[in-house]
C-alpha cells in the first residue's frame, strides 16, 4: 500500500497529521502496538523537522506485510554535516521555534533510536532525504 | 441481555418497544457502537464502553440502564448504602446533608457511608504508583468508561492504565474492616448497594463487582481477582431512581435539618474533590499532570498522547463525564449546580476531618490491598483483521467503496457516517444500495426499480416512516 502526504513549512499546528494518519492505518492493520509506538514516533520527529526547517516536504509511506519504509523528502537548506545533527543536543532551531517546544537537538537521534533502519542524504541549498524502515512482523 | 464470554457486559438497555429510531444516538456514540435497522436502534455489544452518551441524548426514553430491584435490599441484616458523595450535591440547598442520610436510613438502610471515604487512604498508594510506573503518563483507572474507551480505541495505552482499585473498592474493604473491628453477627452476611450516577459499575472493566464479576475479569484479562472485597457489593441502584425517593420522603417526614447521628462520618477536602474534575490531580505529587472531562475531549487528548506529540505528562486524570461525576448520566441535578454544591462542601470541609475513624489502622490496610492484579487486555475494535494480509485487502476494499461514497455522513442507511457503512459493507456484509445517494445513482441508470429502492430503505427505517398511505396527507400540505 502506498500513500503521499504534504508536509508545509511553519505549519507546526499541522505538524503530526502524517504521524496520526500512519498510526490509524498501522492500528487497523493491527500491527504490535510497540512497532506503532516506535513508527509514529520516529515518523512524528521526522515530519516536525521538515515543518521546522525545509520550505516543503513529500512523505511517502509503503507498507508491505513485512515492513513499513517512510521516505520524507524535503526541498530545503539541507544538512552541512550529517554527523553533527546526529550529536544529542544538537540544534540549529531559531528561538522561536525552541519557544514552541521543538529544536531541543533530540529529533534525529530520536528517530534512530525509533527505526530498524534510517538513513539520511541531503545536498546543502537542495533539500534533505530521510529514509525509515521499520520491520512490521 | 446475555453475557458473552467475547463481549462486554452492558448496563444500557435498548428498548424497542420506545425506540423510534431517529438515529440520534447512533450519531453521537463516540465508538460508531450503533445502528439502524429496522426502524430501531441496535447496540453493537463489542463496540459499546457505557459512557452513556447514547442515554443522554435519547429523545424517547428508549434507552434505560438496569438497576438492582430495591425491595432486594431488605432480604438482608445489614443493608449498607455505599453513597457518591454527589449524591448528596444535587438536592437544593435547603435539603441538608443530615436530612438525605436520615432519609436513607428511613426507607430502609441500616448504614450510610460515602463512596470516597477511603480517598485519604489512596494518596500514597497513587504517588508511589505513578513515581514506579515505566509507562508514562499513567492514566488513572477510575472512570470505568475511560478505561474501556482505552482497550477499544487506545490499545497501545493499555500498559499506561493505573492498576489501583477505585474508592468505592477500597471504602467497601474499609467498612468490612469495621465491622470485623466492630463485632458484628457473622451469620450474616453484610451487603453493600452502591449508588451509581452513570450506566457502567455493574461490572468495572478491570474490577467487576457483584453478580457479574466473573465474566468482567475474564474480559478484562484480570488472573486472579481478589473477590474478597468485590463480593461485598451486592447490588447497584441507580442515582436518578434514589434520587425522587430521597426527596419524597424528606417532603414527607421532615427531618430534622441538624446533624444528631453520632456515626456521620465528615470526609476530608481531598476525598470531596475527588470526583469532580481534578479530584485525582489534587492527590498527586508530580507537577507533570493534568485533567481532562468529557468524552470527546478525552478521544481528542488520547490521540495526541497516543503520537507522543505530547510528552512529559506523568499523570492523567481523565473522566467521560463533563464536569465529571457531577455530570453522570444518571444525575438528577443540574452539572454546574451540582459541581458547585459539592464545591462548597469541600471548601467548607478541613483539610482532614476525619476524626471519627481511626484511620492510620485501615490507611495501612487499604494500602497494602488497594493494588489490581493482572493487565488490562486491549480489545481493539479499529483493527480490520488479526491477520495482516487480509486487513490489508479489507483498507483497500474499504477505502474503494469510501471513494464512492458521498461522504455526507447522514446516516440514512443506517450507519453513522460514510467511512462506518464503507467498514460495514467489508466487515458485515452491508449492502451498498443503503446509501440513498447510490440508490439515486443506479436509479437514474435504470439498475434499480422504485420497489426494490423502498424495500432498501424499509430494511433500515421499518415500515412506518415509510407508509405510503399518508400520500394524501402529504399532497394536502405542498398544495396549500
Amino acid at each position: 500500500m502506498h500513500f503521499e502526504y504534504h508536509v508545509e513549512s511553519g505549519d507546526f499546528i499541522n505538524a503530526g497529521s502524517t504521524s496520526s494518519a500512519v498510526k490509524k492505518t498501522l492500528k487497523q492493520l493491527n500491527v504490535d502496538s510497540n512497532i506503532i509506538k516506535r513508527t509514529v514516533v520516529a515518523l512524528y520527529e521526522a515530519e516536525v523537522n521538515i515543518v521546522a526547517h525545509a520550505y516543503k516536504g513529500t512523505i511517502f509511506v509503503d507498507i508491505d506485510q513485512d515492513a513499513i519504509t517512510i521516505r520524507l523528502v524535503d526541498e530545503g537548506p539541507g544538512i552541512p554535516d550529517i554527523d553533527k545533527a546526529m550529536e544529542v543536543g544538537y540544534s540549529t532551531a531559531s528561538p522561536s521555534v525552541r519557544e514552541m517546544g521543538f529544536g531541543a537537538g533530540m529529533g534525529l537521534p530520536n528517530i534512530k533510536n525509533n527505526a530498524d533502519k534510517m538513513s539520511i542524504t541531503s545536498k546543502v541549498g537542495v533539500g534533505t532525504t530521510v529514509e525509515i524502515y521499520n520491520k512490521l512482523q | 441481555m446475555k453475557t458473552e464470554k467475547e463481549t462486554f457486559y452492558h448496563a444500557l438497555e435498548f428498548r424497542k418497544d420506545l425506540c423510534m429510531g431517529c438515529s440520534h444516538c447512533m450519531m453521537k456514540c463516540p465508538t460508531q457502537a450503533i445502528r439502524v435497522i429496522d426502524g430501531k436502534a441496535e447496540l453493537n455489544p463489542n463496540r459499546c464502553i457505557d459512557c452513556g452518551e447514547c442515554f443522554r441524548t435519547c429523545p424517547y426514553g428508549a434507552i434505560s440502564v438496569k438497576q438492582d430491584d430495591f425491595e432486594k435490599i431488605y432480604d438482608y441484616k445489614y443493608r449498607i448504602a455505599l453513597m457518591p458523595s454527589v449524591f448528596t450535591a444535587q438536592f437544593p440547598d435547603k435539603v441538608t446533608y443530615p436530612q438525605i442520610y436520615k432519609a436513607l436510613l428511613s426507607i430502609g438502610f441500616t448504614h450510610v457511608y460515602e463512596t470516597e471515604n477511603s480517598v485519604d487512604c489512596l494518596v500514597k498508594p497513587y504517588n508511589e504508583y505513578i513515581a514506579k510506573s515505566e509507562e508514562k503518563p499513567v492514566i488513572s483507572s477510575f472512570c470505568p468508561a475511560i478505561v474501556r474507551l482505552i482497550q477499544v480505541r487506545f490499545p497501545t495505552l493499555v500498559d499506561n492504565i493505573m492498576l489501583i482499585k477505585p474508592p468505592m473498592d477500597t471504602t467497601a474493604m474499609y467498612i468490612k474492616k469495621i465491622f470485623e473491628d466492630q463485632g458484628y453477627d457473622k451469620t450474616q452476611v453484610i451487603h453493600l448497594f452502591k449508588i451509581r450516577e452513570e450506566p457502567e459499575t455493574m461490572e468495572h472493566p478491570i474490577r467487576g463487582d457483584g453478580a457479574h464479576r466473573v465474566a468482567a475479569a475474564k474480559i478484562a484479562g484480570i488472573k486472579s481477582p481478589a473477590t474478597e472485597e468485590a463480593s461485598l457489593i451486592s447490588g447497584v441502584i441507580n442515582m436518578d431512581y434514589l434520587y425522587n425517593r430521597i426527596y419524597k420522603e424528606i417532603k414527607q417526614k421532615a427531618f430534622d435539618k441538624d446533624n444528631d447521628e453520632e456515626n456521620f462520618v465528615q470526609m476530608s477536602k481531598q476525598s470531596l474533590y475527588w470526583s469532580l474534575t481534578t479530584g485525582e490531580v489534587r492527590i498527586v505529587d508530580t507537577p507533570h499532570k493534568m485533567a481532562i472531562d468529557q468524552i470527546n475531549n478525552v478521544i481528542e487528548f488520547l490521540e495526541k498522547v497516543e503520537n507522543e506529540s505530547i510528552t512529559d505528562i506523568d499523570f492523567l486524570e481523565l473522566r467521560a463525564c463533563y464536569q465529571s461525576c457531577a455530570g453522570g448520566v444518571l444525575c438528577a441535578g443540574n452539572k454546574f449546580m451540582t459541581t458547585d454544591r459539592a464545591n462548597k462542601r469541600a471548601h467548607r470541609s478541613s483539610p482532614n476531618s476525619v476524626e471519627n475513624v481511626d484511620w492510620e489502622r485501615y490507611a495501612d490496610y487499604i494500602a497494602s490491598n488497594c493494588l489490581l492484579e493482572g493487565k488490562v487486555e486491549p480489545r481493539s475494535i479499529v483493527k480490520l483483521d488479526d491477520n495482516m494480509v487480509e486487513a490489508m485487502k479489507k483498507m483497500k476494499r474499504i477505502n474503494e467503496i469510501n471513494n464512492l461514497l458521498p461522504q455526507v455522513d447522514c446516516g440514512i442507511c443506517g450507519s453513522p457516517s460514510c467511512q462506518s457503512l464503507a467498514e460495514d459493507i467489508v466487515q458485515n456484509d452491508a449492502d451498498i444500495r443503503k446509501c440513498i445517494f447510490i440508490q439515486k445513482i443506479l436509479q437514474q441508470n435504470d439498475k434499480l426499480g422504485l420497489p426494490e429502492s423502498i424495500n432498501l430503505m424499509k430494511q433500515t427505517w421499518g415500515v412506518g416512516k415509510l407508509d405510503k398511505n399518508l400520500v394524501q396527507e402529504i399532497k394536502d400540505e405542498i398544495d396549500k
